[in-house]
């Protein structure tokens, strides 16, 4: 270690989707490593500790190096050429770089999906459907007296969710932390998020569906067949005691994880925790928040959003945005054999794809934005190192209760960003697709209809 | 002996950690091929703590070391492996139009693997 | 980009210079409005035209979390309303809450090139500017939420009201706002810390404080400040039947000084909390007539769908029992609240049909159109793309006749709109849609055309559907820049944020950083917001003249 350092305070880490900003990281500027994060979990210490600048050209095409330039150009033809492209990732990227992402996929005509499918997007649909009651994590800091997880394991997803937002934590109505709150996990395994627990409900697993529906109708005083014991593998008091400790609390809040979103139920089961959480409303005050994130994931959702109305698997190629999950999203556009070309940025889906997926992505030509060598970039064709973001580049990551934080970069990188790779890709993309794009359009809005129509 | 169990993918902080350090690195990859099992259904399957097993399904097949849980922390038929690689093996594709496979709750046969 | 232009031979409609359909040439350079060009200018020849200042929306929500969490709880309208893209627009989804390209590219379709995002809890103001910045087009800002800021509410119950000033000042900077916003005051307690409930009377004290005391905070400050746009208040009870009484307080506890009131429409009701509402435009709008200090907009209800978007999450939980739509709830932590709701506007429905003529009965009864500005409180009462059917309304007594016909006739016998013949003029609209909004906003260089002001400017075919005249501005152009001509996007363009930054002492921090660190759950060093958000901006300035 040199003597060259420098201090960040109130820098952020944003592995996980707590992104805390709090960090106090030590740089030794000689070595352009982090050398101390003062305040991380464990988690995020090696998120700081292990970002190393790692040796690689800036850009290669087939295992050979080339200039910046030549690969701006190959992907940008590359995409243009390809009749269903796929854009993919973006979760752990800046919002910079998302909106960047989502105009190359508008202007190639193809498709564009984050991680969200993979993690929340039944979560997303649920939210389409019924609505949902939620919060940022300073009111359950400040007020949250029953706290409740639910198929989610924070304790090894996102340790400082204990600590910093939700159990020890103490805030305005709750003076002495924990001791003020009742604390409630369900999940079928004794996981590491167990000890935290007041109470550890252990359902069978792929039966929350079954355990919600039933709270349901416990909450509004309707009757429950003791047999739900049978299907659940949870005794009817139990239950019971849950309705009511939730109906009687002042502010309740439920996160809940993957163990709800990845399995058979989907969003059917996000769908019905949506619904007894606005039930529960009807006595008392009651949120939600789905324990999200890896890094800016929650971010992609709001960029996809705000530029195309739907928060992930849209597709372009009619020249306006649609949304099809399920058609649109990359598993399914890689394993039907439709995507002919993708970018994946920032994320590796040849690690975590079905194999049907990941045997497509070694037929079609694959261009990789990722900041170290992984699964996805081995196998792709154009590969772009890039800086590393909130490390080496300014830049917005959102929180998994959506609130944006600014990052501090801690030292500087060799490669680029993945805005500044992006933003070129996507200026070559537009000026090569220019004449799909019709020139002018009709700006005349239908009377009482407010559409629009192109000239066609 | 083989037997058919739920296998779950998870969290693990040791997950975590590693992925920090490099997907294409050791520490991930030893991680990722660990396969929780509770240690009665090891007891019945004859198993013994690092033995390697074979994780089965319609879709593909993975061989992974078993790693004992306690029957308080993981109940029995119900196995956990941490995110990576080896799970994409036994994922089908189809996402019922969700986007999201089945990726919790899979369903696979579970075979020790004779060296 | 052409630098230089020189519309000619249209007739020009500019309230602020009294000019009332004169026609004149309009110079323009460097994106102003200059007394004459060379002639090497491009000229616009726009005889049988009309031209007025681009509009200006006073109060709508077209960025942000909540509106961002509307967009996203609605698929189904987006599908039905594709946005395609040209060669220099970006594409998009319409309906009821569009993405940000469409919104930017459909109020300028509509004429409009400047609107004001009504509601914005300052921890997600990031998140706004993020999303203005990809609204194009127009020039916009937003007000910051303060009314349920706890650590505001405190000074206030301490009676520190010139450090309250101070904090509010900071607050503005912090979050590059343009206003105050006070929503429900006092509501977000009783709603998120005593199960769900609200507070019901402008001197019911929560906690120690009550919506008046709160109220006359902010129009101090705003007044001591010298805001160019003062206080912009949601009145409590809105929606309620009998609410119309603390419309009224709200205005006497302005006093003499500035105040505007939002969406005021839901804010005129007469009749008994939890039955059938009555108007009482008549009422309110008297009490305007007499007070110059008030402006309001209106927040015409129109029929069709609509999505209730508020941070009076009572009164989303309120509508969301009506209809057992789907149902949003969101919480910020020690500064707001918010609920949305789809909700559809029906004309056989008494109370919607009341809700559409209170709306009307208060633009036909007032003296003063410059007090009383046009908006839809979109997309609460409508969607913007409603304006230029709202301005037939307006205009056409005919129309408005035709359209009374086909609605709930109870509910129309309980409001003067029959007798009402007032019929807008040109001029008139200008004021409600231009000029009104840009004054009261403080906004010099907007609502008009005399040299200086920004070259925003619509010229419209002179026709005598004026729904179809509005619709469909022959040209648009902002800052000079050639946005549509000949009905086609010809340019993009980014537009500007408006904010204000008033003067604060920096000891005001020390005061304020301890509540944040034990309260907040972000660092107060990472709240403020730096210059990278900001992209084109101008400050405009606060103080006399
Ligand atoms: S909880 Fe998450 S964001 Fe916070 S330090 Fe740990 S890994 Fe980083
Ligand atoms: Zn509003």
């Amino acid at each position: 270690m040199s003597e060259n350092t420098r201090t960040i305070k109130n820098a952020v880490c944003t592995f996980c989707g707590c992104v805390c900003d709090d960090m106090e990281l030590t740089v030794d500027l000689d070595e352009h490593r982090i050398t101390k994060a003062k305040n991380a979990c464990i988690l995020g210490r090696s998120w700081f500790s292990e970002h190393v600048i790692e040796d690689r050209p800036i850009a290669a095409i087939g295992g050979k190096e080339v200039s910046f330039e030549e690969a701006v150009e190959e992907s940008a033809q590359i995409l243009t050429k390809a009749k269903f492209p796929i854009i993919y990732g973006l979760s752990e990227a800046s919002v910079e770089a998302q909106r960047e992402a989502v105009a190359i996929a508008d202007y190639m005509r193809g498709s564009i999906d984050s991680t969200s499918s993979v993690c929340h997007g039944p979560t997303g649909m649920a939210f389409q459907g019924v609505g949902e009651s939620t919060t940022t994590l300073g009111e359950v800091k400040n007020r949250a007296d029953l706290v409740i997880f639910w198929g989610c394991n924070p304790a090894e997803a996102h340790p400082r969710l204990f600590t910093r937002y939700a159990v020890t934590t103490k805030g305005m109505f709750i003076p002495r932390g924990k001791k003020d709150r009742t604390v409630v996990l369900v999940d079928p395994r004794k996981t590491a998020s167990a000890p935290v627990a007041n109470i550890h409900i252990r359902p069978k697993p792929a039966t929350d569906f079954e355990m919600i529906w039933a709270l349901r109708a416990l909450i509004k005083g309707k009757k429950v067949n003791a047999s739900i014991e049978k299907v659940t593998g949870v005794p009817l008091e139990t239950l019971q005691d849950l309705a009511e400790r939730m109906k009687n609390c002042n502010f309740g809040v439920v996160f809940f994880g993957m163990g709800l979103t990845m399995g058979r139920g989907r969003y059917f089961n996000t769908g019905a925790l949506f619904s007894m959480v606005t039930d529960l409303n009807e006595y008392t005050h009651f949120v939600v928040k789905p324990a999200r994130g890896h890094g800016n994931v929650t971010g992609a959702d709001q960029v996809l959003t705000w530029q195309t109305g739907y928060p992930f698997g849209v597709n372009f190629n009619l020249g306006y945005p649609r949304f099809n999950p399920g058609e649109f999203t990359a598993v399914d556009n890689l394993a039907r054999d439709g995507a002919d070309a993708a970018m994946f940025i920032a994320s590796d889906p040849a690690s975590n794809f079905p194999k049907a997926a990941v045997e497509q992505m070694k037929r079609i030509p694959v261009i990789s934005l990722d900041t170290r060598r992984s699964v996805t970039s081995e196998l792709a064709y154009v590969v772009f190192s890039t800086s590393a973001w909130g490390l080496n580049e300014h830049g917005t990551a959102y929180r998994m209760d959506d609130i944006p934080i600014t990052l501090r970069p801690a030292f500087e990188s060799p490669y680029p960003s993945d805005v500044v790779i992006l933003s070129a890709i996507k200026n070559r993309v537009f000026e090569l697709n220019i004449d799909k794009r019709s020139i002018g359009m009709s700006a005349r809005s239908d009377i009482g209809k407010a559409t629009l129509h192109a000239s066609m | 002996m083989s037997e058919k169990m739920i296998l779950i993918p998870v969290r693990t902080t040791e997950q975590g950690t590693a992925l920090n350090k490099g997907k294409l690195q050791e520490a991930y990859m030893l991680e990722t091929s660990m396969v929780d099992v509770n240690t009665d259904d090891m007891e019945r399957l004859g198993l013994q703590e690092g033995d390697k097993v074979r994780l089965s399904n319609e879709v593909g097949e993975v061989i992974v070391t078993c790693r004992g849980k306690k029957p308080d922390d993981l109940p029995q038929g119900l196995l956990a492996i941490p995110y990576g690689p080896p799970t994409t093996h036994l994922m089908d594709s189809e996402t019922y139009g969700s986007g999201m496979p089945v990726s919790k709750h899979m369903e696979v046969v579970i075979e020790k693997v004779i060296v | 980009m052409v630098s230089a232009t020189r519309i000619v031979n249209g007739k020009v409609y500019d309230p602020i210079n009294n000019i009332d359909g004169v026609i004149r040439d309009i110079c323009i350079e460097d994106g102003r409005i200059v007394e004459s060009v060379p002639d090497s200018a491009t000229r616009i020849e726009a005889q049988g035209m009309v031209i007025m200042p681009g509009g200006v929306d006073i109060h709508c929500h077209i960025a942000g979390p909540k509106v961002n969490a509307g967009r996203k709880l609605m698929p189904e309208d987006h599908r039905k309303d594709p946005y395609p893209g040209t060669a220099v627009t970006r594409s998009g989804s319409g309906g009821i809450v569009p993405s940000t390209f469409t919104t930017g590219y459909r109020y300028a379709t509509m004429g409009y090139t400047t609107a004001m995002e009504a509601a914005v809890p300052p921890l997600s103001a990031r998140h706004t500017l993020e999303e203005l910045h990809d609204t194009p087009v127009i020039d916009k800002g937003f007000y910051v939420l303060l009314a349920n800021n706890i650590f505001l509410q405190n000074l206030i119950k301490e009676g520190r009201q010139e450090e309250f000033q101070q904090a509010v000042a900071w607050w503005m900077n912090a979050t590059r706002a343009y206003t105050p916003k006070l929503v429900n005051p006092g509501g977000d307690e009783p709603w998120k810390g005593k199960r769900n409930t609200n507070v019901h009377d402008i001197d019911e004290k929560v906690d120690g404080i009550s919506p008046r005391q709160i109220i006359e905070a902010f129009v101090i400050a705003a007044d001591k400040m010298n805001l160019p746009h003062p206080a912009h208040i949601h009145c409590n009870n809105l929606g309620h039947s009998g609410n119309y009484r603390t419309t009224l307080e709200t205005m006497r506890t302005a006093g003499d000084k500035r105040l505007h009131i939002a969406h005021i429409q839901f804010n005129c009701y007469g009749g008994e909390v939890g039955k059938q509402p009555a108007s009482k435009a008549a009422e309110i709008i008297e009490y305007i007539n007499q007070h110059p200090n008030i402006t309001c907009d209106v927040g015409q209800v129109m029929f069709g769908n609509a999505l209730s978007m508020t941070a009076d999450a009572p009164l989303a939980y309120m509508l969301r029992g009506i209809n057992k739509n789907k149902w949003v709830n969101a919480d910020t932590e020690c500064e707001s609240g918010c609920g949305i709701v789809p909700f559809t506007y029906q004309g056989h429905v008494y109370t919607h049909t009341l809700q559409w003529a209170i709306g009307l009965e208060l633009f036909l009864l007032t003296e003063n159109p410059w007090q009383v500005i046009l908006s839809t409180d979109h997309p609460n009462g409508g969607s913007f793309m409603n304006y230029p059917k709202l301005i037939r309304l307006l205009m056409d007594r005919g129309f408005r006749r035709q359209e009374i016909a086909r609605v709930n006739q109870k509910a129309i016998a309980k409001t003067m709109i029959s007798d009402l013949d007032r019929e807008y003029s040109l001029y008139e609209i200008a004021i409600i849609t231009r000029a009104g909004p840009a004054r009261a906003l403080g906004l010099k260089n907007k609502g008009h055309l005399g040299p200086g002001a920004d070259a925003d400017i619509t010229i419209h075919d002179e026709m005598e559907d004026k729904e179809m005249m509005f619709n469909a501005p022959r040209y648009v152009l902002k800052s000079g820049v050639h946005i549509i001509a000949d009905h086609e996007f010809r340019e993009d363009h980014t537009g500007r944020l408006l904010h204000i930054t008033p003067e604060y002492d920096q000891k005001i921090e020390e005061v304020i950083q301890p509540f944040f660190e034990s309260y907040y759950s972000v660092q107060f060093e990472n709240y403020p917001i730096d210059k990278s958000y900001m992209h084109d901006n101008e400050v405009i300035s606060t103080g006399s003249t």
